[in-house]
């Protein structure tokens, strides 16, 4: 462990630098330490965001003129008599709405730069590759991950801190595994703890697996029937006296948590049909089912609601795109709430990942209280992928990640005055702000000309 | 011109319908518009924030529609008796909203192979064909748009081609065939499109020409060549026709050619092109092909134009309008450089046109949003935008561009009464459409299940109430 690795985790996110490594570095490089708290990184600085009406999600009434206290990363102290040390940076936010930075359920940010230049998209396998159907379960989509990516300072100057990273169906009915990560622009964004499963039933499914829903069934059952039976006989089969699978051993590997009910398996399915299918077949396997798309799940909103699966949705679907969504509504969010469903949004997209608190302003238009439409884009992803102690929410030991709004989040007039990550401030401009800037004021020389 | 060689007996006939049908160089007037409004009656809409898309907004407003027109519109308009008072009590009031670039019909929901009518992906260049043949009415997603305020579209050919054929303008009403949709009085259009789709399509997909950018511009270059040869044919044969003796009746009629019929039509001042393109630098080039094939005039908008913001004073110099999105980019290399104050931009610039367009089953049913996110980009760009000017770019300025602003996009006494009553101000993202007029008749009421059109295709499906909006 060498002294810059350490100084490198220490300072892009304090809770990268776990048990495992602090103890390593205290045999090995206690004067290491010594020197990095001497230097004092930005990450240990102390901020205090003052003055603002501060939505922490932990319960459904704002606090007035309060504050949020941050040191380490995380959150120190939230409430309106929090005493601010000496030293600390004060944001005031005097008149501002100040709320949990939001999480996008579903994304491919970080994987993907330009959709149709396939060398820059690395979600998922090209379908007609021959090897596209060498791996399924194992495709940890994260692992091609790119912090430097333009669309993560684009979407993250306008509020949203997190995002599951997932891989696409493109080829195998279990696409491969996808994580959340910070908007950081760090290294070390990604939070390996928070993986999941990705699999697509109904149409997409069926098309996979040879042009029937009953076949894109089959494949995920038998997948998941592999992957128990290896569980149970790991020893059996590396000594080769077991039956043999159709899986190969990284992707029977790769599915030990999800066949444990361990980590939660997000399966798209957009018909009524297929949502009560996968409930029957989550089940069965023992598997924590999260639907995604769901555009018939009001339909089957008791039956979810009963079996305790979240459903992650975008407000913004209401048309029979398809023969699966013919029951597409705008209200679909708030019914599921109303039956007691956990909803988080997300609207797919990466590049426009930013819609995602139009959508839930849309969702509110259409019956959904305001303030589950704003747990839908923050405590709910969280929870729905267990991290929730960690984030989603403004309370005392969470990352701090926070938003300082100039009014309502999900109105389109609000801007965006501050994003912090991990408890540092977030430049406020991308690419897209730079490029506005030069050409708002054109002089007399080409713009290739202004400063860098 | 053709009646001389047919029989005596159907002459008559046949020669009125010939010569109606065909013009100086076989142009078509066939596939007239057979619009007719629904029923309505007088109303005046009391007590309303008005935006009239001329930049005017006027508050405790009246808006007075009689016989499917704006009758009045301003702060001190008589209410005549027995004309139906709708209080807006403080509601806000707009000109019906116009999308200019939608595939409604021609790429209806559901999105199935059996709908995909939107590209006649079998050459570059189709000229020959009409989006409102592909039209099917019964797409839920006319409907979806009417519930968002909009009550006038152009629906286009996809822009897999350099030019894809001819564009239509339809009143947003449920009807059972396209021609009782089509927006009276309304030029067509000429869909064009430059950059990568048409090389993408044609030269990765089937390797053929066009694959590159520049075969892209040789193929247009080669369309409006041939266009001028088919004018300079049919103009020597009617002066032939014209001088009348041997050399009259010698003369071969040119053969009818629907492509190049559509070009004319261009040529001669009658048909309006809209162009697919994003880079300023092919703005650029598509305007000096205009220029070299003396089309200037009829280059009414570009589409999409990602980069329209860099070239803002060049096409407001010639007079182009630019139909953007409020922030869609990256999808392809051409829309990297996206910015969110496109559109405002573009509205800065003196002489400046920005439209919002949606291109999208989902954005058009909430232009009135994608407009409040472009003008609050502007604003936060330095600019400062109200919503009186902001709403030009989904009425006023897309009514501009596709030649109907005689007729509609603005609140003015004579003017169409397509008229759209909100919940709020139509900026807010909480904002209903609660009631749209067409020509002056209650088109869709956001509180009556019964004022709302369902298609045949929604029909069976679900109970309406069911499935809500």
């Amino acid at each position: 462990m060498t002294l810059l690795k350490i100084l490198l985790d220490f300072v892009s996110g304090g809770r990268r630098f776990n048990s495992r490594l602090e103890s390593r570095s205290h045999k090995a490089c206690g004067l290491g330490m010594l020197l990095l708290a001497a230097a004092l990184p930005a990450d240990a600085e102390i901020i205090a965001i003052t003055g603002g009406k501060i939505y922490t999600m932990t319960d459904d009434r704002p606090l007035d003129g309060a504050t949020v206290l941050i040191a380490d990363g995380r959150i120190e102290a939230v409430g309106p008599d929090v005493h601010i040390p000496d030293g600390a940076r004060v944001f005031d936010a005097t008149g501002q709405i100040v709320t949990p930075g939001l999480v996008d359920a579903n994304s491919h940010i970080g994987l993907v730069e330009v959709s149709l230049e396939d060398a820059t998209v690395d979600a998922g396998v090209t379908a007609e590759h021959p090897y596209a159907d060498r791996f399924s379960a194992a495709f940890f989509a994260p692992d091609g991950f790119n912090p430097a990516s333009t669309l993560v300072p684009i979407n993250r100057i306008e509020g949203i801190t997190r995002a599951m990273v997932a891989p696409m169906a493109n080829k195998t009915v279990i696409a491969g595994q996808g994580a959340m990560a910070s908007l950081s622009g760090s290294p070390a964004s990604l939070m390996d703890d928070s993986r999941a499963l990705y699999a697509v039933l109904g149409e997409s499914g069926a098309q996979l697996a040879g042009g029937a829903r009953a076949a894109a069934q089959l494949h995920f059952r038998q997948a998941l029937d592999e992957a128990r039976d290896y569980a149970e006989h790991e020893k059996d089969y590396l000594e080769g006296e077991r039956r043999p699978y159709f899986l190969n051993r990284l992707d029977l590997e790769a599915l030990k948590p999800y066949v444990a009910g361990e980590r939660p398996v997000v399966v798209t399915v957009h018909r009524a049909s297929d949502i009560r299918n996968a409930v029957r077949l989550a089940d069965e396997l023992g598997l924590d089912l999260v639907i995604q798309g769901g555009a018939e799940a009001w339909r089957v909103a008791d039956e979810l609601a009963a079996a305790r699966v979240p459903v992650i949705l975008d407000p913004l679907l209401n048309l029979p795109v398809s023969f699966e969504a013919l029951g597409a509504t705008l209200e679909n969010a708030a019914r599921l709430q109303a039956a007691g469903v956990t909803v988080a949004f997300s609207t797919g997209s990466s590049h426009n990942a930013r819609k995602l608190k139009q959508a839930a302003g849309v969702a509110v238009a259409h019956g959904i209280p305001w303030i589950e439409a704003l747990r839908a884009i923050t405590l709910n992803p969280a929870r729905i992928f267990g991290m929730d102690d960690r984030v989603g929410t403004l309370a005392k030991g969470r990352i701090a990640d926070v938003v300082v709004w100039s009014g309502d989040p999900l109105e389109l007039t609000t801007t965006v005055e501050q994003v912090f990550i991990d408890g540092r401030p977030v430049p406020m401009e991308s690419r897209q702000t730079r490029l506005r800037d030069r050409y708002l004021d054109i002089e007399a020389l080409p713009q290739a000309y202004d400063k860098p | 011109m053709s009646c001389r060689f047919t029989l005596a007996a159907l002459a008559a006939l046949a020669c009125t319908a010939v010569a109606a049908a065909q013009d100086a160089t076989g142009g078509s007037t066939a596939y007239q518009s057979t619009y007719q409004p629904l029923p309505s009656e007088p109303v005046a809409i009391t007590n309303a924030v008005i935006l009239t898309g001329t930049g005017a907004r006027i508050d405790g407003g009246t808006v007075l529609i009689r016989d499917g027109k704006i009758a009045a519109v301003g702060a001190n308009v008589d209410v005549p008796d027995g004309v139906h008072v709708i209080d807006a009590d403080g509601r806000w009031v707009t000109p019906g909203l116009i999308d200019v670039h939608s595939h409604l019909g021609v790429y209806p929901s559901p999105g199935i192979t059996a709908h995909a009518d939107g590209n006649e992906m079998t050459s570059p260049v189709t000229a020959n064909v009409w989006a409102e043949h592909a039209v099917w009415p019964q797409d839920p997603g006319f409907a979806k748009a009417l519930a968002g305020g909009v009550t006038t579209l152009q629906i286009l050919p996809g822009s897999a081609n350099l030019i894809g054929g001819r564009t239509v303008t339809v009143k947003n009403v449920y009807a059972h065939d396209v021609m009782a949709m089509k927006f009276p009085g309304a030029p067509h259009g000429l869909k064009m499109a430059c950059g990568e789709n048409p090389k993408r399509v044609y030269g990765q997909m089937k390797q053929q020409f066009p694959s590159t950018r520049m075969g892209n511009v040789a193929g247009y270059r080669k369309a409006w060549i041939e266009a001028k040869e088919y004018i300079r044919k049919w103009e020597k044969y009617e002066e032939k026709q014209q001088a009348g003796g041997e050399e009259a009746e010698k003369a071969e009629k040119p053969t009818r050619d629907l492509g190049l019929e559509t070009l004319a039509g261009v040529l001669q001042g009658e048909i309006l092109i809209h162009n697919h393109c994003y880079r300023a630098d092919e703005m650029a080039v598509m305007i000096e092909l205009a220029r070299e094939f003396g089309y200037l005039d009829q280059l009414s908008a570009f589409h999409h134009a990602v980069e329209a913001y860099k070239a803002a004073d060049l096409l407001a110099e010639n007079n182009v309008c630019a139909a953007l999105w409020a922030d869609w980019w990256g999808f392809k290399m051409e829309a990297y450089d996206g910015v969110k104050a496109n559109i405002a931009i573009v509205d800065a610039a003196e002489n400046g046109c920005a439209i919002v367009h949606s291109d999208s089953a989902e954005g058009i049913q909430r232009l009135n949003q994608e407009a409040a996110k472009a003008m609050t980009a502007g604003n936060e760009a330095g600019m400062a935008i109200d919503e009186a000017r902001a709403i030009r770019w989904i009425t006023a300025n897309p009514a501009k561009s596709l030649g109907i602003l005689d007729q509609a996009g603005t609140l003015e006494p004579g003017k169409m009464a397509d008229v759209v009553l909100w919940s709020r101000n139509p900026f807010s993202v909480y904002a209903h459409a609660d009631q749209v007029y067409i020509d002056g008749a209650l088109a869709f009421d956001r509180n009556d299940p019964g004022r709302r059109p369902v298609s045949d295709f929604e029909l069976g499906q679900f109970e309406r109430a069911e499935v809500g909006r």
